[in-house]
């Protein structure tokens, strides 16, 4: 499968076990995209990181 | 059984874990909690136990007290997760176990700050008292920049970094140990290494195997049965070895990352995390 970044139009190659959810880099700009639903398959810019964000 | 994994941001470890739990017969459900609005004492759940996964600390602590309020068991729990959340509580955890750690003043006040950092010496580390990823560490190596960097946290920061955590430089190899802990069993460990004093994989930091020895083994049970009331959990500890003291127990984690240590190891991390979650609801994976 394959989608378009929304930052800069570069073409991602997106695993066929794509979860919703799942952060895809963009290679070409390097923004991290999210899965936003699977049927149809949408990406958006994911959330920049928080200041609590770790583990 | 209805088994939920709850998280906003699926990483590697995500997809991990949601594998390993259909690798035992299960379906997790993926609960995100930017689409909880959770009625006050009448939440209906739609699960039964709920593996706690979210990214951001604020919102994980928050679900699972809402998801234990309904009666649902969550990993880990919202106690342990909010002892390992904040690193005052997790230092006053592990120093009433009697958990060597290294030496650590909390201070609330600019001033008070400054003569906890004289007092312990410089280089001294200044941390923030949540947070991860080794964001906003400092080493302050004299006067002058510990006066810069505590005039910094008052003037800029949010009440957060009102709450000065400083601890003592311990002058470790290049490399900390990162221990899994799965319940109360070690099962696993890695050096990171790196040429920074800050060996964080996240920073930068490389991952190589750490034998399990009786000691680390010892000191991470005794480490994840302070932070959780003697529950034990699923855990991540970081140790420093001290040339003087041996093992410290610099912080725990409690929503871990573990990309990084599945093939250094030979230790199937996420399978082990699942059928814990598994075992904790009675159900025998």
């Amino acid at each position: 499968m394959q989608a378009e970044c929304v930052e800069c139009g570069a073409v991602i190659e997106v695993p066929e076990d794509v979860m919703q959810g799942e952060i895809l880099p963009c290679a070409d700009c390097g923004v991290e995209l999210e899965v936003i639903t699977l049927e149809p398959l949408a990406l958006d810019l994911a959330p920049l990181e928080m200041e609590d964000w770790g583990e | 059984m209805r088994i939920g994994i709850l998280c906003s941001r699926v990483r590697v470890e995500e997809k991990l874990l949601f594998a390993a739990f259909e690798s035992l017969g299960a379906a997790p459900v993926r609960i995100d909690e930017r689409a909880l609005a959770a009625p006050v004492g009448r939440l209906v759940p739609e699960v039964d136990v709920l593996l706690e996964r979210s990214v951001s600390t604020t919102a994980g602590l928050v679900a699972a007290q809402i998801y234990e309020a309904a009666g649902v068991r969550v990993i880990n729990s919202a106690a342990t997760a909010s002892v390992c959340a904040d690193k005052v509580r997790t230092s006053l955890a592990l120093a009433a176990a009697d958990v060597p750690q290294p030496e650590t003043i909390v201070a609330l006040g600019e001033e008070a700050a400054l003569d906890a950092i004289e007092y312990l010496g410089y280089p001294a580390v200044l941390k923030p008292a949540v947070g991860s990823w080794g964001r906003l560490l400092a080493r302050v190596n004299d006067r002058d920049a510990a006066e810069a960097l505590l005039e910094h946290k008052s003037v800029l920061g949010g009440p957060g970094h009102q709450v000065f955590y400083v601890q003592e430089y311990i002058r470790k190899p290049s490399r900390d140990i990162r221990a899994f802990v799965i319940g109360d069993e070690t099962i696993c460990a890695i050096y990171r290494s790196a040429p920074h004093w800050v060996t964080n994989t996240a920073r930068g930091g490389q991952a190589s195997n750490c034998p399990v020895t009786p000691e680390i083994a010892d000191l991470c049970r005794r480490a994840a049965l302070a932070v959780s009331g003697g529950a034990g959990g699923v855990l991540a500890i970081d140790l420093l070895e001290d040339p003087a003291r041996g093992l410290l127990v610099c912080e725990v984690n409690h929503t871990m990352e573990f990309r990084n240590s599945i093939d250094t190891t030979g230790v199937d991390i996420p399978g082990r995390i699942a059928r814990y979650v598994l075992e904790s609801v009675g159900v025998v994976a």
